[in-house]
Formats: structure tokens, sequence, C-alpha cells
């Protein structure tokens, strides 16, 4: 016993400390980037290409709402050129963090000129709206969910990217103008598979609330038994509420997320006889082998995942 | 709304309030004598050190074998148990208190647990899946928690009397024998155990909430050692079914609410108790009675 929790806790320290030093020394010539969380960090090292060298704080799998930096994550922070994060209150953390590290690094909010939404903090998420005044309503930081926003954050890190490294300002147009491309194909594809879908049975459960974009785009609508964030704890009456309307509205297709607690979910789906539909991709990619190694191929999986339950087969 | 939409409405129409109701009866039931017994023997914060402990064999259960029940359930039993023997052992072999002893390893458990969970870090929020939901009780963790209570109460029968005896009389049971030794190893054992099943139902912290809220406020009420058992049992059991219906009908989170319940129901012995409140009756009340 104490020798399997030794031996396994050496290697758990060992991981955080070895990652940052490979990545550092393989990139010594690279300029050092840092993104606050795995999809983040996927549209930097797309711009970026070779010339950058980049550090997702919040890993793969990882839940950035609740993450509990390292010092590690302020070393990287104090050496990086510039620091690229979501905004819009989606890293919490992140404030203090930076402060404690004495960068100078400039932060680039990747969510600049987007229209962000707003969401009731214990509705059951399909009351996303435009921003406005209202109370009970908090910003929906989970941008990245609609293809057209992503447009927005690969442009914004295209000119973070060039302001902190002048020298590359034509590799890094180059690389965002074909990423781009990419992301309007991918835009169409997810339109053309949800058209498929007949309208009104374009509904779904999550286990939490990080849809807002995704829906308001694509028009399906979403339901979660969390309040916004997976900080949140459920209440009997919301869970009540939601399998109520499971039932009434005879929704077919309930998904669990990477992030967060499943069980609750599956709970929900024993109860009400319908099929978990599998796991989509919120906050986070998976490892790069992964199924949603990379955002475009995170969306493709969602996209698949949710369209295949919400037609019912 | 009628009253059977109140009280009867929620557990009849939905299987997740039932289960929630089974599963909190079932720990107060078990969770609520324990408390009891620690109460008695000024152990009160044990139940609080106790919890600590079983973060990081719960954490380690969950790192090696993911959103295993078993892994998680034995983890935190083996860890819990290692610092509630471990303080013991230590306690009886120097010059230290059992304590003094009992806050040294349940700090360096905690220190363990957290620096698993932060290693950890980068990946789902460890905190959420260590501790349940009551709302999300599965068919694993249902029978889990029953399964607890039953031993609980059969081993609190068998070591009744040591440990009754260990509560008036502490210097008594030592000099008869070993009795007293094994009755309370047993005994941190049930503790660790109720624990365990309350952390699956409501989270390490508020399984606590559940263990001495009930029985400090039946202290309040009774000297008699059989009611005290009953009433905090009662506590209990009420608690449960109406922080249930308040989060059920009001939409507060449901773990705390329970517990919540319980605390007011606290906070209103504390003032009107028969046995010690602030507000009783001058004539003193009986001794207390094995």
């Amino acid at each position: 016993m104490m020798i399997s929790r030794r031996s396994f806790l050496i290697a758990a320290l060992a991981l955080p400390l070895t990652l940052p030093t490979i990545e550092q020394s393989r990139a010594a010539d690279r300029v050092p980037v840092v993104a606050t969380f795995s999809i983040l960090a996927d549209f930097v090292t797309v711009v970026g290409g070779e010339r950058v060298a980049v550090r997702s704080l919040v890993g793969p799998n990882g839940d950035a709402h609740v993450y509990s930096p390292t010092p590690a994550d302020a070393k990287a922070l104090a050496q990086a050129k510039v620091v690229f994060v979501n905004g819009l209150g989606f890293e919490g953390w992140l404030d203090r963090l930076v402060k404690a590290s004495g960068t100078k690094a400039p932060i680039v909010v990747a969510t600049k000129g987007i229209d962000p939404l707003t969401m009731e903090e214990d509705g059951h998420g399909h009351a996303h709206s435009h921003a406005k005044d209202g109370d009970k309503t908090v910003t929906d930081p989970h941008a990245w969910q609609s293809v057209v926003n992503a447009k927005a954050y690969v442009a914004n890190i295209r000119d973070g990217l060039t302001a902190a490294d002048p020298a590359g300002a034509t590799v890094y147009a180059a690389n965002a103008e074909a990423y781009l491309k990419e992301l309007d194909a991918l835009e169409a594809d997810v339109r053309a598979a949800i058209a498929k879908v007949p309208a009104d049975q374009r509904r779904v459960i999550t286990s939490h609330d990080a849809f807002g974009y995704f829906s308001d785009a694509y028009a399906i609508e979403f339901l979660a038994p969390q309040g916004v964030s997976t900080e949140s704890e459920a209440t009997a009456k919301q869970v009540a509420g939601l399998i109520r309307q499971i039932r009434k509205e005879k929704i077919k297709a309930v998904f669990v997320e990477t992030v967060s607690d499943p069980r609750l979910v599956e709970r929900i789906a024993k109860e009400t006889g319908v099929k978990v539909g599998g796991s989509i991709y919120s906050d986070a990619l998976s490892a790069s082998n992964g199924p949603a190694g990379t955002y475009i191929a995170m969306i493709r999986q969602n996209v698949a995942l949710l369209t295949a339950a919400m037609a019912g087969s | 709304m009628t009253l059977f939409d109140l009280l009867i409405g929620p557990f009849a129409e939905f299987e997740f309030m039932r289960r929630a109701l089974i599963g909190s009866l079932a720990l107060s039931i078990g969770a609520a004598p324990v408390g009891v017994f620690l109460m008695l023997r000024r152990m009160s914060l044990t139940g609080d050190a106790m919890a600590h402990a079983i973060l990081p064999g719960a954490a380690i259960g969950y790192l090696l074998a993911g959103l295993s029940l078993t892994a998680m359930t034995i983890g935190g039993l083996l860890a819990g148990l290692l610092v509630a023997v471990g303080a013991g052992v230590v306690a009886r072999a120097t010059s230290l208190k059992e304590d003094a002893t009992l806050a040294a390893f349940y700090l360096i458990s905690l220190a363990l647990g957290v620096v698993i969970v932060s290693a950890h870090g980068s990946n789902v929020d460890l905190m959420r899946v260590l501790f349940g939901s009551v709302l999300a009780l599965d068919d694993q963790a249902l029978p889990l928690i029953a399964g607890i209570s039953t031993v609980t109460l059969f081993v609190l029968a068998l070591i009744l009397r040591p440990l009754v005896l260990e509560c008036v009389d502490p210097s008594f049971i030592r000099s008869v024998g070993r009795a007293g030794g094994v009755a309370h190893l047993a005994f941190m054992g049930l503790v660790v155990m109720n624990l365990v099943a309350g952390f699956h139902a409501l989270g390490t912290l508020l399984a606590v909430g559940m263990m001495m809220l009930p029985a400090a406020a039946a202290r309040l009420w009774t000297n008699d050692m059989t009611m005290l058992f009953v009433i905090a049992t009662v506590i209990g059991a009420v608690s449960s079914v109406a922080g249930l219906l308040i989060s059920y009908h009001l939409g507060y989170a449901t773990g705390p609410t329970i517990i919540l319940v319980a605390g007011l129901i606290y906070v209103v012995s504390v003032v009107f108790g028969r046995a010690g409140g602030l507000v009783r009756d001058v004539t003193p009340g009986r001794h207390l009675e094995a």
C-alpha cells in the first residue's frame, strides 16, 4: 500500500513538471506563448505554426471553471511573450495568477468583438439570449462552441501573435487564412448535418450549460440540470423540472460532458428511459490521440453524436 | 397545492426523489447513533477529522480505477482506517494523547489528498467527483449506503456494552481487560464506514453534519441513553425528508439543505431543549443512564 502510494505520488508529481521542460527544451528558439485552456491552445497552435511554442494551462479533458493553478503555470506566464485568454468570465482564477507571475506579456482576450450571450443562472439552460441588462443572468463564456465565433478567436489570435512577434506577421496571416477557410467548410458541414434533423427534434440534455452559443447558432435546444458552470450544485427542483420536460416533450437524447460528473445525467436518463448518446466535448479537447484532439475534430465529433441521437437512430 | 402535492407528490412522481429519500434515511439510521457515541465520548470533532482523512484514499481510488464506486469506497475505507488505527496506536505507544495524534494523522492524510487532487488538477473537478450527489444515487451507491447502515447497527449492538462503559467510566473498562481497545477500534471503523457512505450521498463535510447535528440536538432533549439514539435518528430522518422537500419546492441545493434543516433543529433545541436548553424547567433532569 505504502509503496504503491509513494510511487504513484512521485509519478503524479513528476508529470506536470516534466511536460513543460520537454516543451521548453524542444522549443528554445520559438516564441513562448500561453493559452489558458486546450481549445484556445489548439487555435494558437494552428495560427502560430512552427514559430510558437504553446503551453495550455488547463490540459485536455480539464475543467477550466474550477482549475487551481500551479507554480509551473506562473512560471510559464512569466516567460510568455503573449498570453491568450477566453475572457467573458471563463477563467476566474487567471487575474490573481497573472499578478502573482509578474508577467509583462500582453493579455489577449480571444473573444474580443464577439457578441456575448447571457444565460439564466438558475434556469434550465434554454433561456439563452443576447446580452442585455437583467437580474440573475451571467455572461456565457463558452463562445467557441459556435464556429462563427471560432473565426473571431482566430482573427484575434492572429493579431495578438503579430503584435508580439512582428517578424512572423506573414506566417501568421497565411496560417490564419488557411484555417479560416477550414472553419468555413466546417460551418457548412455542421449546418448541413443539423438541417437533416427535423426542427422539432432538435433538443438534447447535457450535464452543464456549455452549449449556449452552439444552440444559438444552429437552433438546437440544450437543457441542463446544472446552472451555467460546473461550480453550482443541482437542486431537486431543477432535476424534477427537467425530467418532467423530457417526458412531456419526448426528448430523445441525453449527453454526458467530458468535464462533468456523469452520475446525475445517467440518473435522469434511467428515470426517463432516454438513452445516453455518448460523451460530447464542451470545455476541453480530448488527448491528441482521442476523438476530439483538435477544435475541428471536436465540433465534428459533437455534431455527429448529436445529430445521430436527435434523429433517434 | 394540496398536502399530497406538498409532501407525497414529489416522491410518488420521481424515482430520483425516492432514491434520495431512502439513501438519506438509511444514512440517518446508521450515522446518528454513531454520532451520539462520538458526542458522548467527547469526540465530536473526530468525525470532521476523519472526513478529511478519507479524501486521499478516495482520490487514489478514483485515479487508479476511474469513477468506480468500489475503488473509491475501498480507498476511502483504507485511508480512514489507516488514520484511525495509526492515531490510536501512536497515542497508546507514546506520550501523545489521542486528539494530538489524530490531528497529526488526519492533517498528513489531508495534505496528501490535496497534493494528489492538485497533481490531477488539469483534469475534471475531482472534488465534484469524490463528493456524490444525493440526487444521483445509482444502483451501486444505494445498496452500499443501506448495507453500511445495517452493519453499523449490528456492530453497535455487539459492542454497545464496552462502548457505553467507556463513555461513562473509561478507567473501569481499562481495568477489566482489552475489550475497550477492541471496541474502540471497531467503533472508529464504523465512523469511517458511515463517513464513506455519507460522501457518496452528500459529500464528505455534509456527511459529518448528518452524523453530529442530530446527536447534539438530541442531547438537549433527553438524559436517557436509549432515547438519545431514538431522538437522534428521528431528527436525522426528519431533516432528510424536510431537506429534500424544501430543495424540491424552493430549488435549493439538496445536500446542504438537508444539513441546514438539521442545523435549524439543533438551534431550536439549544433554545427550547428540555434537558439543558437555554429556556428550560428549573428542575434538574435525571442522571444519564445506560
